[in-house]
């Protein structure tokens, strides 16, 4: 087995964020950043595809695509 | 076949006349002089498929109401003083939103709880201007029990043609006095059922002004999905604070009954051809003033009557011409000066203008109309 | 895969008016996500507000919408369901709209048990106006009207609905996002009145008031204040101090106003 792991590609729509910390913090994997006011990813690697920050993100601005 | 006939309220006459125009829903709230209305829709209703339903108080029933036609069907409420200080709050969600619905109201005597068994003709003004902000108003003045069937039917007619609420303003003499009444026949009046949009559920807008003044409405669960709201909102019927929309959104709904005046208002001009002196009348004091007319007519005094039947929009024209040709108008009316108000305003001081102005719970008897004569200049 | 809520959004209409943080659009996915789950169609359901942050949520909503008075939600809902009770009714708003203005309409249509579904956002607080407290602002929390302390106690909205006999009865918080659809598509089901009250924050007016450094914070709040009723019954009264029961409480079965009144129908010999 040398599947290797598929990454998802975080979408962060910038025009609806309101850069509230909700998806920074209570990411378990430590994710995502504020980069000034709008929230952007750090560390894709990280991400296990829980879907809390889109889940969470009161502002509709966050897709999380994943298969 | 020979014409239904009955002995009857003009609040139970009120209920048939609804029935007669197509009214499927009833909303309301116990209060006196009014719930004959209610106790003969909840009896009636049902039994045509309608629904009658007692909400918790006069707002609710109000609001009630207005949900009732935005789903589609014609909504009646009735209520009295109390009850219609109440429903102002919700009256003019119906005049923002546009949402056609009729408002039977018995005058009683008020402020507050005033008296509540004794009649008045004191909420003309409340029924104007009751609910906040700029609005247009519809309101009808029923003087016999006939009349006030009749009325109801006009009533759901201009709610549906000019989308909004219409209110019907019987004083407690009128709406507990029995009469006998002829049940119309179908088809014998006419019946309006407001405009349904012709565009695809895509393409409406609930409030498009390339439909005219009073753009189609669509109901609830018809196949449209649309917003509305009770804030200033745009032709989409979403909210907007844009000045130039807001300003033209409000001036078409005055204008929508202002440019219809003379399909709205409705009077009757009794002996006035060749009259001296005017008595402006309304409701049940009419019949008191059409009883002073004959009387003064037979003692050779040139006086003649007219009638309001829709009291708003006042009939600003009609007394306008008459204050030309009149040395005085006498205005009968059961408060402190409301209609004579109005009539002042369109006489212009062009003549003179006597009120005869009753709070007590008596009726104004027609003596103290012929007895006013006599103080014309 | 990425959840589609522009599914059920009106196009345009975001970004949304509630402030950085607020729970409101927390609430609002989780509702959409139970339409998509149930598949309610657009043209058949309502979503009917009264007056504040929270009852602006039906703008968004690509349904039969209806914005109505402060309070007045529950009556005019009342009348769209009676008037067309094959639609789906579902009722949202704040605290303040629900338990004060709107207390009397709340509690009948609890009593009447008309088959739809209210959701209360309970932020503790009057937002819109500028944070003036609320029936359910707790004893002795700042608010705009209560600089010394709020001296009132405050309603539990879910007990008030069992009281007043809504027949499903859940809660849940702006903080278990996950479990807001489930409490939401639950209670649609359910036939009757269901009452799904979401605890919520308010950073902007409440919050800054009453000690809060953070959104993070108040979500943080609603985190450890929460007891699923499952777990509820293993704990002593001791543990429970200060927590708030989340879950399903209530569901009984009890005759639907609607279908009452479709008897009514048939007693008078009317069609239906």
């Amino acid at each position: 087995m040398s599947e290797e792991k598929k990454l998802p590609r975080i979408e962060i729509i910038e025009k609806y964020c309101k850069g509230c910390h909700i998806c920074v913090e209570f990411c378990p994997k430590k994710v995502l950043e504020m980069k000034g006011f709008v929230a952007s990813v750090k560390d894709l690697d990280a991400c296990i595809k829980c879907m809390q920050c889109e889940l969470r993100c009161p502002d509709f601005a966050i897709k999380v695509h994943a298969e | 076949m020979s014409k239904k006939v009955a002995f009857m309220q003009g609040n139970e006459a009120a209920a048939h006349g609804a029935l007669y125009a197509g009214c499927k829903f009833f909303a309301g709230y116990p209060i006196t002089p009014s719930t004959e209305v209610a106790e003969v829709m909840s009896a009636e209703l049902p039994k045509i498929g309608g629904k009658f339903i007692q909400m918790e108080d006069e707002i609710g029933a109000m609001a009630a109401t207005i949900g009732g036609s935005l789903a589609g069907c014609k909504s009646l409420t009735a209520t009295s003083g109390p009850g219609m200080s109440l429903k102002q709050e919700n009256i003019g969600y119906a005049c923002i939103a546009e949402v056609p619905c009729v408002i039977y109201n018995v005058m009683r005597g008020g402020p507050s709880t005033g008296m509540p068994t004794g009649p008045s003709q004191s909420d003309l003004m409340s029924a104007r201007w009751g609910t906040h902000g700029d609005h247009a108003t519809i309101a009808l003045t029923p003087a016999s029990v006939q009349e006030t069937y009749d009325m109801m039917v006009r009533a759901f007619n201009l709610a549906e043609k000019y989308r909004m609420p219409v209110h019907v303003l019987p004083d407690e003499i009128v709406a507990h006095m029995r009469e006998r009444i002829e049940f119309r026949e179908q088809g014998e009046l006419e019946v309006i059922d407001r405009t349904a949009p012709s565009v695809p559920p895509a393409e409406y807008k609930p409030y498009d002004p390339q439909f005219g003044d009073v753009p189609p409405l669509a109901a609830f669960g018809s196949g449209y999905k649309f917003h509305v709201t009770g804030l200033n909102k745009a032709a989409d019927g979403f909210p907007t604070t844009k000045a130039n929309l807001v300003q033209a959104e409000e001036e078409r709904q005055i204008r929508k009954v202002m440019a219809n005046v003379d399909d709205i208002v409705d009077f009757e001009e009794y002996k006035l051809d060749d009259a001296d002196i005017c008595v402006v009348a309304f409701g049940s004091t009419s019949r008191s003033a059409r009883y002073a007319v004959n009387e003064a007519r037979e003692k050779g005094v040139k006086v003649g009557m007219f009638r309001i039947k829709t009291f708003w929009p006042f009939p600003d024209k009609q007394i306008k011409a008459l204050a030309g040709k009149v040395k005085a108008f006498i205005v009968p009316e059961m408060n402190l000066g409301m209609c004579s108000l109005e009539v002042e305003r369109c006489a212009q001081g062009k003549a003179q203008i006597l009120g005869i102005n009753r709070v007590d719970g008596e009726p104004i008897n027609p003596d103290q109309i012929l007895e006013k004569m006599k103080e014309v200049k | 895969m990425a959840f589609d809520y522009d599914k059920y959004i009106r196009p345009g209409k975001l970004p949304h008016i509630w402030c950085p943080g607020c729970g409101h659009g927390i609430i609002m996915k989780g509702l959409i996500r139970a339409m998509d789950t149930l598949n309610l169609k657009k043209e058949e359901t309502a979503i009917v507000s009264g007056i504040g942050c929270a009852s602006r949520l039906p703008g968004y909503i690509d349904c039969c919408t209806l914005h109505t008075a402060h309070g007045r939600a529950a009556a005019f809902a009342t009348g769209v369901k009676m008037a067309r009770p094959e639609m789906n009714v579902i009722l949202v708003g704040g605290d303040g709209d629900g338990t004060a203005i709107g207390g009397n309409h709340f509690i009948h249509a609890c009593r009447r048990n008309i088959n739809m579904t209210y959701i209360i956002m309970n932020n503790n607080i009057y937002g819109m106006t500028g944070g003036q407290f609320s029936p359910c602002t707790p004893t002795g929390a700042k608010a705009s009207t209560t600089p010394y302390g709020n001296p009132d106690p405050a309603f539990d909205v879910a007990k008030l609905a069992i009281g007043a006999g809504a027949t499903f009865v859940a809660r849940g918080t702006a903080y278990h996002a996950n479990q807001i659809d489930k409490l939401i598509t639950e209670a649609i089901q359910h036939k009757g009145f269901s009452v799904v009250e979401i605890l919520d924050d308010c950073p902007t007016t409440y919050g800054r008031r009453n000690k809060f450094k953070s959104v993070i914070e108040m979500m943080n709040r609603l985190k450890d204040v929460a007891v699923p009723v499952k777990a509820a019954e293993k704990m002593s009264a001791e543990q429970l101090e200060g927590k708030i029961l989340t879950g399903v409480l209530h569901k009984v079965e009890r005759p639907e106003y609607t279908e009452e009144y479709a008897k009514v129908i048939e007693r008078a010999g009317g069609k239906k």
